[in-house]
């Protein structure tokens, strides 16, 4: 995961020192804010051709620490800035729910809060206590440092902890995987990632969509961060101009998350 | 004029030297990396506490790998079971019933499934072994049966090369004299040959163990990688392995140094693997 990183900061460091030719902006951290930069930036390189932004994984916390080591032009991350990290520039550019999902083929369409806690924490373990057939509950949770699994232990474990029984898996991807082929999965991924493969369960009688996420109505919910270490240069400015513009929101809003202007 | 072949005699045999001894280079370093960014935690941490510790929450100051271990070496011990008797049966095929023509044939495609990449294996487990298990056996599929399957299936050419080389050096002589106290081929197989190559097909376990145990990618796949000890053979857990490969890519400060004390542990685990299996292979040779 760090080896693109320092890849990237080497081809950015040969650019900027030739000084000719096509400018950089790389982009590192959170893998869920990840997907969507590469969209954004394959727009805005269409219309700023003179610029190559290079997107970039590695996790939240990987994100804000290339941000404080200046590696990069821009960090993403799903959490929030811890105390010690703030003398960062913080930039929301939206926000996500986070869908709790099932197999297609599960009856389960509403579960409370508690219940979700109650399935992640081990106190409810079988379907049956959710009014389905008997077998045991498959949860699916995120790896420990993931920004995904931080916003929902803080937004639906509150002061509970995830079992230790509970499966994991190290990305979004993996985790709707297992819920699409295990029809007695449970997991929770980002809202903008749910598609056809798996169904997401209301939550509180709410179904978690981008209208109920703007009433706020649907509680899972996290910022998207673009981190940068005091004022950013011109052309990182472009580009967070850019995706804070309407035809850069519009994009996310058409990949499932909630703009900020809404 | 012979001074200068001496001379260069002299230079390729040193160049030689030097290209031997750096590979032993790059094995220090590989030491001395993971030993100094995995010991500090030990020291602050206190060894009992990462070791036998029971909880992994290392976020939270908890960096107890105890389940990991025992998972790693259950892993391996299912791998073992599902690979040696096929192992073995492959080899003493091989040395003893095959044919010019079926070993040639046999020999490369052995070679050839030891070339084929952990994450193909990881893959086909997951989309074939686990959904078997789950609707055959229950639980989630990921699972230690699903990954000991796998793994048992990735350690065959480990075993079958070791003891089919272990099996073809038993001299020929053991054979003639088994077979002329009126033993059949079966009889002298299981009476002479095996007892004769027990070393190195112990040695070649061994070595499958080393193979099993330091297996990642496939094992993340299909493992499920849940930090509970399992309790039955359709519970998923987490591996040494699986645990550095997950975490690493978020992890820092000493939730970082916690991976690192991990790889120390899975290094000490494989070094005390190699130097059993080694020693039956030196007995061997001994003998």
């Amino acid at each position: 995961m760090l080896l693109p990183l320092i890849a990237g900061l080497f081809i950015s460091c040969g650019n900027n020192n030739t000084g000719k030719g096509k400018q950089t902006i790389i982009i590192a951290g959170s893998t869920s804010v990840m997907p969507f930069t590469e969209k954004l930036a394959e727009h805005f390189m269409i219309d700023n051709k003179d610029i190559t932004v290079d997107v970039q994984g590695g996790g939240s916390t990987a994100g804000v620490q290339a941000t404080l080591n200046r590696t990069v032009n821009i960090g993403m991350s799903s959490r929030d800035l811890k105390d010690d990290e703030k003398i960062l520039n913080k930039i929301i550019i939206c926000h996500d729910g986070i869908a709790i999902v099932v197999h297609r083929d599960n009856p389960v369409t509403a579960l409370s809060i508690d219940q979700i806690r109650g399935i992640f924490s081990g106190s409810i373990s079988n379907w049956r206590q959710l009014g389905w057939v008997s077998r045991k509950i498959d949860a699916v949770s995120r790896e420990e440092g993931s920004g995904t699994r931080g916003a929902f232990e803080e937004l639906v474990m509150k002061d509970k902890e995830i079992d230790d029984g509970t499966m994991v898996q190290d990305s979004n991807g993996s985790v709707k995987e297992v819920v699409a082929t295990d029809p007695y999965a449970i997991g929770y991924i980002s809202m903008g990632l749910v598609d056809e493969k798996v169904k997401p369960v209301s939550i509180n009688g709410i179904r978690p969509s981008i209208k109920t996420i703007k009433s706020g109505k649907y509680k899972i919910v996290r910022p998207f961060l673009y981190l940068t270490n005091g004022q950013p240069d011109k052309r990182t400015q472009t580009f967070i101009d850019y995706v804070l513009s309407k035809d850069g929101q519009r994009i996310l809003k058409n990949e499932g998350l909630v703009g900020i202007h809404d | 004029m012979i001074d200068r072949t001496v001379l260069k005699e002299q230079f390729v045999k040193w160049v030689l030297i030097a290209f031997a001894l750096s590979s032993l280079l790059f094995l220090f370093l590989i030491f001395a990396f993971i030993l100094g960014e995995g010991l500090p935690l030990f020291l602050k941490v206190g060894v009992k506490n990462i070791i036998f510790g029971m909880k992994w929450a290392p976020t939270k100051g908890y960096f107890g790998i105890f389940p990991m271990i025992i998972s790693s070496f259950l892993v391996t011990f299912g791998a073992l079971v599902i690979g040696a008797p096929l192992g073995l049966s492959c080899a003493i095929y091989l040395s003893e019933y095959s044919g010019k023509k079926m070993k040639m044939f046999l020999k490369p495609a052995i070679e050839l499934l030891a070339g084929i990449p952990s994450v193909v294996f990881g893959f086909l487990g997951v989309i074939y072994i686990v959904p078997i298990v789950r609707n055959y056996l229950g639980g989630s599929g990921f699972s230690l049966i699903s990954t000991s399957l796998v793994l048992g299936v990735m350690i065959l050419p480990t075993i079958i090369s070791i003891s089919f080389d272990a099996l073809v050096s038993v001299p020929k002589t053991y054979r003639e004299a088994s077979a002329a106290m009126g033993a059949t081929k079966w009889q002298t197989i299981y009476k002479v040959i095996i007892p004769s190559a027990k070393s190195g097909i112990l040695a070649s376990f061994i070595l499958g163990m080393g193979r099993a145990i330091g297996e990642t990618m496939a094992v993340i796949m299909i493992a499920g990688n849940a930090l509970k000890i399992p309790t039955s053979i359709l519970d998923p857990l987490r591996t040494l392995t699986g645990n550095i490969a997950l975490e690493l890519a978020y992890a820092t400060g000493d939730h970082r140094l916690a991976l690192f004390s991990t790889g120390v542990v899975l290094m000490l685990i494989i070094m005390i693997l190699n130097y059993i299996a080694n020693f039956g292979i030196k007995r061997k040779i001994a003998k």
